[in-house]
């Protein structure tokens, strides 16, 4: 029971990855692969040993996938959009819509005609993403794993992660695209020179220029710090998160097995985690796209 | 958990649907609400201006008519008062001309009386000369008794 618990719970938390696999490697099953070829990763060990060049086919393909269906909806929402009385599907989305601009209108004070759909496809997005942990565990993994069965792979390594944002990879990809527009804008609006100047002369700021001089290197050691954490942060807060949220529902999962008592028990659990979780998944994705629209607003701050 | 290409294909993917929203999605939306919204702002605005003027209206009407009521009022008392001043002015006349023509028949009367009188002076010397000739029986001189005659007439 318990080695079937922990290898239940590794399935659970391995991407299907598809990656390059040098020549002499020798398998999970035993087999050496008698040259260097891309394949997919047969349990999480040979994922970690395809290095860089390999893909979560699972999360990307999940986080893709959502991508396309939100602006596919959203753009027929657009194409439709009349000035008369909105109904149906268009007044939700302009609900959503009026809810971003606010919101960007209340705490970014630049004008940048980027940021707020920046913000809507973040919170769409990344809702939607978490979103995913709300459907039972096994569901989605079970009917991949007789999919891949049917053609006519081994069940066993029918890896399916489908809640993306439980993927650092995803998170950090994101986190990592608003750093560099952080960069991009700073420069754009302060110059080098002044985005240089925010990071050597703050905080300490002396009038002496030769105390300053002393100063700068610490402050700029403060201020990368502060800097890099951002994103780093950024993206571990909502990796974090949802990798906790669907640890419990795998955990809460293990017990439906063990028992008629269990299972209800796990029954009730995982109704009422999964209630709570709506309230976790919303905030975690309102919390992305609000503090992307902080840092981005600080960027675009002169002193 | 590890990190590799999956990465990249995020950053690309992300931005990408960042792109897309921004091109396709945001501008349609925002416009057409926007445009709503002043649709709606400029309804109201013409309901508000309509009540305004619907009520200046009113009180433009009400103003007219209590002016006009006034006038109603002044008229009929300016008419009130002069068809007393003519009413007045009648008496007046008619008072005047009635004593003017008290005056012409008192000054007719007076100029009749004279008259008699006169008529009378000069009958009366006719009548005292044949009556004194009746009693005297005699001729008498009428130019020598001429100025005695002429006295008596004149003490009539």
């Amino acid at each position: 029971m318990a080695g079937d618990s922990t290898s239940y719970i590794k399935h659970h938390l391995t991407n299907l990855t598809y990656g390059e696999l040098p020549s002499g490697y020798e398998r999970a099953d035993g087999t050496v692969m008698s040259e260097a070829s891309w394949t997919l990763a047969q349990d999480g060990a040979e994922a970690a040993d395809m290095g860089f060049m390999a893909v979560h086919l699972d999360t990307l393909g999940w986080s893709i996938a959502i991508g396309f269906l939100i602006m596919f909806l959203f753009r027929r929402a657009a194409k439709n959009a009349t000035t008369g009385v909105p109904s149906g599907f268009q007044n939700f989305v302009e609900i959503l819509v009026e809810f971003i601009d606010n919101t960007v209108k209340e705490s970014f004070h630049g004008r940048n005609p980027l940021i707020a759909p920046l913000a809507l496809t973040i919170f769409t997005w990344v809702f939607m993403m978490n979103a995913m942990d709300l459907i039972p565990v096994d569901v989605i993994p079970a009917l991949f794993g007789l999919v891949f069965e049917a053609a006519g792979q081994d069940p066993h390594h029918a890896y399916m992660k489908v809640v993306a944002s439980t993927d650092p990879n995803i998170t950090m990809g994101m986190s990592l695209t608003v750093f560099a527009m952080m960069i991009f804008y700073s420069i754009k609006v302060k110059g080098i020179g002044g985005f240089v100047g925010e990071l050597t002369l703050h905080p300490f700021n002396v009038k002496n220029p030769v105390v300053q001089a002393l100063f700068i290197p610490v402050n700029f050691f403060l201020e990368i710090v502060g800097l890099v954490a951002k994103p780093i942060s950024l993206a571990l807060r909502l990796f974090g998160n949802m990798y906790a949220g669907e640890m419990i529902f795998i955990l809460i999962a293990l017990m439906f097995p063990v028992g008629l008592l269990m299972a209800s028990l796990a029954g009730v659990l995982q109704l009422g985690w999964a209630i709570f979780h709506i309230l976790v998944i919303t905030l975690q994705a309102f919390i992305f796209m609000m503090l992307t629209i902080v840092y981005l607003s600080m960027a675009h701050e002169d002193h | 958990m590890n990190i590799n290409a999956t990465l990249i294909g995020q950053i690309i993917a992300f931005a990408v649907f960042v792109w897309f929203c921004m091109k396709f999605v945001w501008p349609p939306l925002i416009n057409s609400m926007e445009e709503r919204a002043k649709k709606i702002a400029d309804g109201l605005d013409a309901a508000n201006r309509a009540e305004r003027d619907l009520k200046l209206a009113q009180e433009k009407a009400g103003s007219q008519l209590r002016e006009a009521k006034e006038q109603a009022a002044q008229i009929i008392e300016q008419a009130n008062k002069r068809a007393t001043q003519i009413i007045d002015e009648a008496k007046e006349s008619a008072r005047s001309e009635g004593d003017r023509i008290k005056v012409a028949a008192q000054a007719e009367i007076d100029q009749e009386v004279n008259r008699a009188k006169e008529t009378l002076r000069s009958q009366v010397s006719a009548l005292a000369v044949a009556g004194a000739s009746k009693i005297l029986e005699t001729s008498i001189d009428l130019e020598k008794h001429d100025a005695l005659l002429d006295q008596l007439a004149q003490e009539l």
